[in-house]
């Protein structure tokens, strides 16, 4: 479904992802972890093309896209090829960014009516199925800032959703809520992966990672360092950096734990 | 001998020139409706052409905004008036005003776009852009409908100051209220009455026109306020775009 081969990218003289290669099969849940600053969110914004790759290829449902070499011809995809693989990979963001002038079923109709060219009728109804499974129809009429932040990451998730998406990329997506949030966000997020959405999730939600994934992909300095089954990465991690991940936020978690309980 | 300052009026012949400082009133404010339905469009358009893509348009857009806004308006009125004819382009005065002023108005209502467009968060582009909308959809849908909201108040004083800057054009021989201001004082010689009225008729218009702006600033402040709300929620641990990269 989502294949990265030998992805670089700098952000000037800063080399951001080095040689990344990951393969994501359809229904496949792939979450990405890792330490601030290891390229996680660089890898997944390179996918629906947020950001340029420097060199490497990504394909999409088989077909190399963005910019490729095919019989060594170099080949450059055009803004609305760009648009149509955008329309077909949803993409749900740290801080929402929900738009505010507009209601919460606006919000998850904009885009099907004037990229995929559905009536206003067909529209809503799409939309007002998506806010019953999120739990939000009754605040279809809301605007933006009348809903909590786990509300409107539930709102930003049905507006992918609408798109009939082919996968959806997750960045970071509960770092931004506060933490009584963050559980309604993730129990839709699991409720995707059970019924077999294609998803790649960048998260610090370890609970997430191992309870819900296929795959974990462990991302450090640029590289994914490890992967494997959830199970398999989170008891028994071969590399040394990995390990030192897993036991910094196991402490942080305990810390966290033992203040609660205090 | 003390004389109260209703003494100073003399309102002799009042009658016979009322008439014409009405006229006069009457071109200030068409000339304020004919520049603003020109340069409202015109900075909207010079204002996406200074942030779009085109290298060219790019470029033309700041060089005009550049000159214009470096330039008095009232040279740009002499240059009109004046300086074109002799390339044998030739206006009569209230389209030389109006053109001037078009120019001029049209170049500050760019930056006064242009500010409200850059003002909108990069998440709603990105967002916008997630769900596969073009840069053209991206604008209409996304990013003009929120920076109208913004820019409604300034472009509303620009409106005031518009009206009262209309005086500039007397100087190009256009009939508005200074000009027939001179026009009467200079026969009568009553300037204190004249020019009084004249600054009465300038706030008659332009004040409840600052009271009608004030009012829609507070209305756009409320809905400006949502997107504001939203990233007092988010505050605690996002961070600004581009810093919270991993």
């Amino acid at each position: 479904m989502i294949r990265l081969e030998s992805i670089n990218k700098s952000f000037g003289a800063h080399h951001v992802l080095k040689d990344v290669s990951l393969t994501v099969d359809k229904a496949e849940v792939v979450c990405v972890i890792g330490p601030s600053g290891s390229g996680k969110s660089t890898m997944l914004r390179c996918i629906n093309n947020m950001e340029d790759i420097g060199s490497g290829t990504i394909s999409i449902d088989g077909q190399p896209v963005y910019r490729y070499e095919r019989d060594g011809k170099l080949i450059v995809d055009s803004e609305k090829q760009i648009e149509a693989i955008r329309a077909k990979v949803g993409m749900v963001f740290q801080s929402f960014n929900l738009f505010p002038h507009l209601t919460v079923t606006e919000n998850i109709t904009v885009a099907p009516i004037h990229v995929l060219g559905r009536s206003r009728g067909e529209a809503t109804d799409i939309a007002l199925g998506l806010l019953e499974k999120v739990g939000l129809a009754m605040k279809a009429q809301a605007y933006p800032h009348e809903l909590s932040g786990g509300q409107q990451q539930r709102v930003a998730i049905a507006r992918a959703l609408a798109m009939r998406p082919k996968a959806i990329l997750f960045d970071e997506v509960t770092s931004a809520l506060d933490p009584e949030l963050v559980g309604e966000v993730l129990r839709v997020m699991r409720a995707l992966a059970d019924e077999g959405m294609t998803m790649v999730v960048v998260t610090h939600e370890m609970g997430f990672a191992r309870d819900v994934s296929d795959r974990v992909v462990f991302m450090a300095d640029g590289k994914i360092v490890e992967s494997g089954k959830p199970h398999e990465l989170f008891s028994a991690p071969q590399q040394e950096r990995t390990r030192d991940f897993l036991r910094s936020v196991l402490e942080r978690n305990r810390e966290m734990g033992a203040a609660a309980s205090r | 001998m003390f004389t109260t300052f209703i003494d100073l009026f003399n309102f002799e012949g009042f009658w016979d020139y009322f008439p014409d400082l009405m006229r006069g009133a009457a071109i200030s404010l068409q000339l304020t409706f004919c520049v603003m339905l020109i340069a409202l469009p015109l900075g909207l358009l010079l204002a996406l052409a200074k942030i779009g893509r085109s290298r060219i348009l790019r470029i033309a857009a700041s060089f005009y905004i550049e000159v214009v806004r470096g330039t008095p308006c009232l040279l740009q009125l002499f240059y009109i008036y004046f300086v074109l004819p002799a390339f044998g382009i030739r206006f009569d005065p209230f389209m030389a005003g109006v053109i001037g002023l078009s120019i001029n108005y049209s170049a500050y209502l760019a930056e006064v776009y242009r500010a409200g467009i850059v003002a909108i968060p990069h998440g709603q582009v990105e967002a916008a852009k997630a769900l596969g909308m073009s840069r053209r959809k991206m604008l209409r849908l996304i990013i003009l409908p929120q920076a109208i909201r913004v820019v409604v108040p300034p472009l509303g004083n620009y409106c005031i100051s518009l009206f009262k800057d209309t005086s500039l054009v007397s100087i190009v021989t256009v009939r508005e209220l200074i000009f027939t201001g001179q026009i009467i004082s200079s026969t009568n010689f009553q300037y204190f009455t004249v020019f009084t009225i004249i600054g009465a008729i300038y706030l008659f218009f332009s004040y409840p026109a600052a009271l009608l702006v004030r009012y829609l600033e507070k209305r756009m402040a409320i809905g400006a306020r949502r997107p504001v709300v939203v990233a007092s929620d988010i505050a605690p641990v996002a961070t600004v775009e581009g810093t919270a990269k991993s």
